[in-house]
């Protein structure tokens, strides 16, 4: 073979040639996303404001202090963070269900249909998502058209943006559970973990409401393109096998394409879960965490902690959490995905 | 039953295209309305009177030349150089045998699943250490590599037989001229699809230069878009010529979209598979 027939320089040769090809590579990324990644664990275990460099004396060491202000210590920064938790696991628990059967629907729908839908179903998905965010924003105006839609079904649309009141409020508000504007004391008096009960069940507010239409209208046609192709992959004979038999349109989407389709489902509601934990952009451009800290996210409470309030040592820390949420998915997802295989 | 069944389907369909559709349509008509007319009819399809004040504006009033320009900048810069190091990585990777070559395809793996928002305070604290902060190199150096499409070079490469620079080789060529001469243009299918995907992704980068720079002249198109909305223009809601700018914005991802549609889709097909 051609290999033994090298000579020994060839070999040292590409054992040199191997690291210059991956240096490039290894040095940005080991810049840019190792060091600054020690160097924030370090800073998460400080009380830096900015002023100077964080890794000298003069930095007060606040060791854990940071993180338990999160979970164990009375105060806002815990009732921020727990809001910011709260608003994000609303969040995730409307997108990922909403996009997950709309990526479903469409990808059925347009399954062996012209390839114009697919495209105009995906185009939203890789645009950027400030310009997005742009767009709804003013189609979630007060006077703008979603509530011009709203209208013409005689619906009065809500100010958008400056309701902070939660959807699940609104819904036992409306078949007279609950009074929202005079909380059941049993809720509001009592809570955990700096919150009461009440402001923990109020599902998403309206406004989040709104960044949850536009999230689950840009994502949804990627995950219709993940289950497109899974869907290429169903056994024909598996279908034909079924009409024989006389199985009604739905009755085979149930018991032959969905079963089918189960790895795909899997990856795309671990892959949302993922994503939906990072939603950032939206929240920055249309509510910067207004009205009323309902659509602060952990994402966004980091960025402000640490920017605008020049509490770096606070805002890593809420980083770090979020970090260690997303990698305790990731690495749920990629055991799911190794089962599979 | 048939006919209807069809019929049904179009429906569903059509219906679904005009959500998907209506919002961009919504944008490029208010872009050319003036203020009065988009807040009064927000959902018509049609400016009336049909105005180009708010292009105008873009262009004289706001940022909007500087910013488009750094954002070429960034793109092209970013793009080539990610291209570039990224099939030559993913080539090492895949076809050169050195020591630690399996360390750093685990670590590369590792560094993929790293989220992107988590980074934010990490670099904003190395660019501050290393005086970069606000500059050219705070917006560009850090965005240089990227784990995604060294991975998807890897995958290309794994996928393609040895055997023609294996027969280059024997010529004797050294690696690099190996590479530059027989594998580059063997791998373009790969390269067209890693350069749409990374050209996309940095044209979109918003969050980054969030953290890098805070000086107006060094804003690309996101920053400046959104430090629009945020208000700095002063009277007014400005919706059309908001709406015009991120139009403007999005020009270049959708004409590369239509053009090199089905390099997206295979694209998004590919990350089903590997997962």
């Amino acid at each position: 073979m051609a290999l033994s027939r090298r000579a020994p320089s060839t070999r040292s040769g590409e054992r040199v040639a191997g690291w210059l090809f991956v240096a490039p590579v290894v040095i940005v990324l080991g810049l840019f996303m190792l060091l600054p990644i020690l160097m924030a664990l370090w800073v998460s275990l400080t009380r830096w404001n900015g002023q100077g460099s964080p890794f000298t004396g003069d930095v007060p060491f606040a060791g854990a202090g940071n993180y338990t202000r999160l979970f164990t210590d009375e105060g806002l920064t815990r009732q921020d963070f727990m809001t910011s938790i709260r608003n994000n696991a609303y969040y995730v628990f409307f997108v990922v269900p909403i996009q997950t059967v709309l990526a479903l629907g469409l990808a059925v729908i347009v399954n062996k249909r012209k390839a114009f839908f697919r495209s105009a179903f995906y185009f939203p998905s890789v645009t950027s998502s400030v310009a997005i965010s742009v767009v709804f924003l003013f189609m979630f105006a007060n006077g703008g058209a979603i509530n011009a839609i709203l209208s013409v079904f005689g619906i009065s649309g809500p100010q958008w943006f400056s309701d902070p009141r939660g959807v699940i409020h609104l819904f036992l508000d409306s078949i007279g559970l609950v009074d929202v504007n005079a909380p059941p004391s049993a809720l509001a008096d009592h809570g955990v973990l700096g919150l009461s009960w009440w402001d923990w069940t109020s599902g998403p507010s309206v406004a989040m409401c709104a960044i949850i239409s536009l999230v689950v209208w840009t994502t949804s046609g990627t995950f219709m393109l993940m289950y497109l192709a899974a869907l290429q992959n169903v056994p024909v004979q598996l279908e034909e096998a079924g009409m024989i038999d006389g199985a009604s349109r739905w009755q085979r989407f149930r018991y032959i394409t969905l079963p089918a389709l189960r790895p795909t489902t899997f990856l795309v509601v671990t892959l949302g879960l993922i994503g939906t934990w990072q939603v950032f952009d939206q929240i920055y451009v249309m509510s910067q965490g207004n009205p009323a800290k309902t659509t602060l996210t952990p994402a966004f409470l980091s960025y402000r902690t640490a920017f605008r309030d020049f509490d770096y040592g606070t805002g890593a820390a809420i980083s770090f959490v979020l970090f260690l949420i997303i990698v305790v998915l990731t690495l749920f997802q990629r055991w799911l995905t190794r089962e599979r295989g | 039953m048939k006919l209807l069944n069809r019929f049904l389907g179009y429906a569903i369909l059509t219906f679904f295209a005009i959500v998907f559709l209506y919002p961009f349509v919504i944008q490029i008509a208010n872009s050319f309305k003036t203020e009065a007319d988009a807040a009064a009819h927000p959902l018509s399809p049609v400016p009336s009177p049909f105005t180009t004040d708010s292009v105008v504006r873009i262009f004289e009033g706001t940022g909007f030349p500087t910013w488009l320009g750094n954002s070429v900048l960034v793109a092209v810069v970013v793009t080539l150089s990610r291209v570039l190091f990224g099939s030559m990585a993913g080539y090492a990777l895949s076809r050169l045998r050195f020591r630690g070559r399996k360390f750093l395809f685990a670590l590369l793996i590792a560094l993929m699943a790293v989220p992107p928002v988590v980074l934010l305070i990490p670099k904003f604290l190395v660019l501050n250490q290393l005086g970069m902060y606000d500059s050219y190199a705070a917006l560009i150096v850090p965005l240089l590599a990227d784990a995604t499409g060294v991975f998807i070079m890897k995958q290309f490469f794994d996928s393609v037989p040895v055997s023609v620079e294996e027969a280059a080789r024997i010529d004797g060529a050294g690696a690099f001229r190996t590479f530059w001469s027989v594998v580059l243009p063997m791998a373009r299918p790969a390269l067209i699809a890693v350069t749409i995907l990374m050209f996309t992704g940095v044209w979109n980068e918003f969050p980054h230069t969030l953290v890098a720079v805070q000086d107006p002249g060094l804003f690309t198109l996101p920053r400046g878009l959104a430090d629009l909305v945020s208000g700095s223009l002063g009277a007014g809601t400005q919706y059309p010529l908001k709406l015009g700018a991120a139009l403007l914005a999005t020009i270049p991802v959708a004409i590369i979209f239509v053009v090199f549609q089905r390099y997206f889709v295979r694209d998004a097909a590919e990350g089903a598979d590997k997962g």
